[in-house]
């Protein structure tokens, strides 16, 4: 799933600054299962909004609506008889429901109130971890099913950089060195033979470096 | 005895005391008072409005905003200490609950010090009723909540 944490309390106020009439929206996706965006995470956040204001006497109308998904044109269209009566959107899905607020909703002005952070795992309850970095071309099959692209802070394709250190990454020891895991899983599989394989330089075209990225499948379009 | 019903946190009254909530554990309560009536007669101040809890795990950060959003001067929670948790780690998780709202109050200039956690012996002791005193105290060295009379 895409992770998301709130932004800082001051900086969600001063993105606030002047507006009166707020619809905080939550996402019944992603952001509610990472406790950040959901419809929990509204209510707390409208009461803070609220908290602020009624210590500078600043009078605002906080709504609160939880979608089922932000990334949905169904679902973003339940606002559509509404938006008008909002000064502003907070919006607390990923970035991608504030892109798509916006890209429908061209009059009004849509905010954040998560940083996006990564797609990834819960470990455990409170801790999150990056598993995929989305990059188009996925390699997992050669890996053992980890991937280097996204767990490797150098996103090196052919083994590990000398760096690591008991199985530990040089550049942050509190993770371990993805190739050393993957080193040991195929060495359990018995598929060791997978590393003699070299990767060719990666193409990137597939990943951000294209530019924005699009699917169409005609087989399931209207 | 004065008590809040849940989710309803405006104060009635025009006392010039602090207006404290106080949210509290069902053990920690009775293992005080033996009967929540006796307390007064303990000595518990009247300014304090409980609210009981099956366990202090119960407490939701939204209550605890609200409380203060409604115009409560101090908020407390009483939970059973540490490791003697009826629920095991029922006030473990509230004090992470205070703590977060703590952090909003300091994002928000506001004295992180009128939210307290506090954690009571579950024998008959007077923990309960020194923590009450001990808000009501701190909270008439803050003044009243900074949201009042605007």
């Amino acid at each position: 799933m895409i992770i998301g944490e709130r932004k800082p309390i001051r900086e969600i106020i001063g993105m606030l600054k002047g507006i009166k009439n707020i619809l905080i929206l939550g996402c019944g996706g992603c952001a509610t299962v990472c406790s950040a965006g959901g419809e929990k995470e509204v209510e707390i956040l409208a009461s803070i909004i609220r908290i602020d204001r009624k210590k500078k006497g600043e009078p605002v109308e906080t709504n609160e609506k939880t979608l089922a998904r932000q990334c949905d044109t169904e679902y973003l269209e339940e606002l559509k008889d509404e938006m008008d009566e909002y000064d502003a959107v907070l919006s607390m899905g990923c970035g991608v429901g504030v892109n798509f607020l916006a890209d429908m909703y061209p009059k009004t002005i849509i905010l954040p109130a998560l940083n996006t952070s990564f797609m990834g795992v819960s470990e455990e309850q409170g801790v999150w971890s990056e598993r995929c970095a989305g990059c188009g071309n996925c390699i997992l099959d050669k890996t053992g099913g980890l991937c280097p692209v996204a767990r490797c802070p150098k996103r090196l394709l052919n083994g590990p950089c000398g760096g690591s250190q008991n199985g530990r990454c040089e550049i942050n020891p509190d993770i371990a060195c993805v190739w050393q895991l993957i080193y040991d899983r195929l060495k359990g599989l018995n598929q060791l033979e997978k590393l003699q394989e070299v990767f060719p330089m990666k193409d990137w075209s597939s990943s951000l470096h294209g530019g924005p990225r699009k699917i169409v499948r005609e087989d399931l379009k209207l | 005895m004065n008590f809040c019903s849940q989710g309803n946190y405006d104060n009635m009254t025009n006392s010039n005391e602090p207006d404290i909530v106080a949210f509290c554990c069902h053990y920690t309560a009775y293992a005080c008072s033996q009967d929540l009536q006796n307390l007064p007669r303990l000595g518990f101040p009247e300014n304090v409005r409980l609210e009981i809890l099956p366990c202090s795990g119960r407490i939701s950060i939204i209550r605890l905003l609200k409380a203060f959003e409604q115009g409560a001067d101090g908020i407390y929670i009483a939970g059973c200490k540490d490791d003697t948790c009826h629920n095991v780690r029922g006030s473990r998780v509230a004090k992470k609950r205070v703590d977060y709202v703590k952090d909003v109050f300091g994002q928000l200039n506001i004295e992180p010090e009128r939210i307290e956690m506090f954690m009571i012996s579950r024998e008959p002791n007077r923990g309960f009723i020194e923590a009450a005193k001990e808000m009501t105290e701190r909270i008439k060295k803050l003044g009243p909540s900074p949201l009042k009379g605007k």
